[in-house]
């Protein structure tokens, strides 16, 4: 029992971890800070247009990657454990 | 026949046929099948599929046109309808394929053991999925009127007619393997004419970089800052910092397009699919892969659209083009009536500015530009013809899954789960093709009277998803204790509040003649949009519930012991292992 909390622990300390950037990336960076952002350039692109219309995504495919890998690991950790 | 209109044919009956062929060879036999395709799809394939269901009408047609036409602003559909799936990945989808039921509905059923709660959830789950499928009949709409050269209503009935067809045969399983076939289609379709028109402007074929890249006339002109100060001399706002009714709207626009894409019946599905909870992780994932390849191409195809919209009427300042000499795009798009020139001032020449009493070109309908981008940027027939398939393929995708989510709604979760508990499987399987036909002929009807532009009208599916299934889904997940009255007290508040806020503003069910509030900025709940209200839904959805929640008793205890099996999929093994 001791065991599946803390796996359920675990996985919420990850999700955390994982929402706390998402919601920097997409809200704060994208659109509360924008404007100051943008007076960075990267290429053509004002970075804060940039993070909002391209940077997000590509940090979004990276976070969930990131979280399978963790969980994947996560799940093996606790089948020893079990075993 | 020209030549265009040939390919054309070809492009879209070549297509359709593969289609069909797919449908048939995977025909479903058994409501497993027909419903989550026996759970033996592998998370690649099933990333492919989401990609197909995910992409519709509005994300293929209109979003590209939305953003040309707000810039910036348009970063709320495309951070919103990408952001939703790390939610999807990490607080629903591994729960509930380990929870291992069918559908949506029947695992708010068995968390909140209430039939009443199941009742609310179909409700839900109907509204938002036929708010959804009317975007989708515009689109096939607008493809076939453009392409096939038939009017729009034709053009609908067309599209109701194959979408009927195709989505009574298949059943999930058909459905999954013909979304993978359409994902190849429409992202080979979306993606080419986008690289031929970065080439042609930056130099650059790919549209990622092109968009932050100098154009190729030798001016060393950045793309981004030639487009910001063409629009702005014409009145326009500046096309990279246009925030869409301030930064409020936009923050509360994004949230709602992004808990309603973690709430879609339709979506959520898709992960009941795959094998194990593991698998629907990795599924959430590869499909944002799938998904991301067209959302980050988007915002090249609407900038550059833009660009070169602007630059056939005034190829440089101060002259503009005359309106006998308009090219032959101009004069197809007009024909179809999504795309209106008034010579108000009698000079023959084409006036494109912000200002409504001098604009002259009156209608320029958002949903034309992905269409119209390939003709527009002069490219090859073949490519246009492509684009219309991939518009087709699209639409189509996306209006079979979501019959399927409202015929599975009906059939399993309201006539077998409340009304008719001994429904044999032949006949559910009956009744769902059934139900699918009546919410074919509903969403033809609601497609002729459209509220709004094509991803209009899906945002506010959206915002009905954020309000009600979403939150119930998370305190389902999350909150143990979290009881049936408290959680059917929530549902009902989110989505009452959203739908009156929806409704106020557009016209009750979207009735022409009752939407005359539209647009009405001093009637915005601190400026939110009717579109962004449901990320307000869900805040009255979950405060409502805990309130509720405080004055009555908890879950009973194997209700819990039920999420923590959910929960963790080692419990599950165990589970089994005692059997």
């Amino acid at each position: 029992m001791a065991g599946k909390t803390t796996y359920w622990q675990e996985n919420l300390r990850l999700i955390c971890i994982c929402l706390v950037i998402w919601f920097v990336v997409a809200y704060v960076f994208g659109i509360l800070l924008v404007e100051p952002l943008n007076a960075i350039r990267l290429g053509g692109y004002k970075l804060g247009f940039w993070i909002a219309q391209q940077g997000s995504i590509y940090s979004f495919v990276g976070l969930i990657f990131w979280y399978s890998h963790k969980m994947n690991q996560l799940d093996k950790k606790y089948r020893v454990e079990q075993d | 026949m020209d030549e265009l209109k040939l390919y054309t044919y070809i492009a879209v009956l070549g297509t359709f046929a593969l289609y069909f062929g797919i449908a048939i060879w995977a025909r479903a036999a058994s409501t497993s099948e027909f419903y989550v395709a026996g759970s033996g799809i592998g998370p690649v394939q099933n990333g492919m599929a989401i990609g197909a269901d995910w992409m519709s009408a509005a994300s293929f047609i209109s979003m590209a046109g939305l953003i040309a036409f707000s810039g910036y602003g348009g970063s709320v559909f495309l951070m919103g309808w990408t952001g939703g799936y790390v939610l999807l990945a990490m607080c629903l989808a591994p729960y509930m394929r380990q929870h291992g039921k069918f559908t949506v509905p029947e695992f708010i059923s068995d968390r909140f053991y209430s039939k009443n709660a199941r009742i609310v959830a179909v409700i839900c789950l109907i509204i938002a999925s036929v708010t959804y499928i009317i975007g989708q009949m515009k689109g096939v709409g607008v493809t076939f009127s453009r392409f096939l050269e038939i009017k729009y209503e034709a053009g609908l009935y067309a599209g109701m007619f194959i979408v009927w067809v195709y989505a009574v045969l298949g059943g999930m399983k058909g459905i999954t393997y013909t979304q993978i076939a359409q994902y190849c289609v429409l992202i080979f379709a979306y993606t080419i004419p986008a690289i031929f028109i970065s080439l042609q402007l930056t130099g650059n074929p790919i549209p990622q970089l092109g968009l932050g890249s100098t154009l190729s006339d030798d001016s060393g002109v950045y793309l981004l800052d030639k487009l910001d100060m063409v629009v702005t001399d014409l009145g326009f706002k500046e096309y990279t910092t246009d925030n869409m009714g301030g930064t409020l709207n936009m923050f509360a626009y994004t949230m709602s397009l992004m808990i309603g894409t973690a709430g879609l019946p339709h979506v959520i599905m898709r992960f009941f699919t795959v094998p194990s909870a593991k698998a629907a992780r990795a599924s959430a994932g590869y499909a944002l892969v799938f998904i991301a390849i067209l959302y980050t191409v988007a915002p090249a195809v609407g900038a550059m659209a833009r660009y070169n919209l602007m630059d056939t009427i005034e190829p440089t300042p101060g002259e503009h083009l005359v309106y006998d000499e308009r090219p032959q795009w101009f004069k197809d798009w007009e024909s179809t009536g999504l795309l209106k020139f008034d010579d108000k001032n009698s000079d023959g020449k084409i006036q494109y500015l912000a200002d409504a009493e001098v604009n002259e070109m009156v209608k320029v309908d958002p949903d034309i530009m992905v269409l119209a981008n390939p003709a527009i940027a002069n490219l090859p027939n073949w490519v246009i013809a492509l684009v219309a398939a991939g518009g087709l393929a699209a639409a189509l995708s996306t209006a079979a899954g979501l019959l399927l989510a409202i015929s599975s709604a009906i059939s399993h979760d309201l006539l077998k789960g409340v009304w008719m508990p001994d429904l044999s499987e032949k006949n559910e399987l009956l009744i769902g093709r059934i139900t699918m036909t009546l919410s074919v002929l509903l969403a033809g009807y609601l497609g002729l009277n459209p509220p709004d532009f094509a991803a209009g009208t899906v945002a506010l599916a959206f915002g009905l998803a954020a309000s009600s299934i979403f939150p119930a889904l998370m305190m389902g997940i999350f909150s143990k204790k979290m009881n049936n009255k408290a959680a059917i007290a929530g549902m009902c508040a989110g989505i009452g509040v959203t739908m009156l806020y929806v409704f106020q503003h557009k016209g009750i069910m979207f009735i022409p003649g009752t939407s005359f509030m539209a647009g009405m900025d001093e009637n915005w709940f601190l400026g939110i949009s009717p579109n962004a209200f449901g990320v307000v839904g869900a805040i009255v959805n979950f405060a409502v519930a805990f309130t509720v929640m405080r004055f009555t008793d908890e879950a009973p205890a194997e209700i819990q012991a039920m999420v923590d099996r959910f929960r963790s999929p080692q419990s599950e093994q165990l589970a089994s292992a005692d059997h």
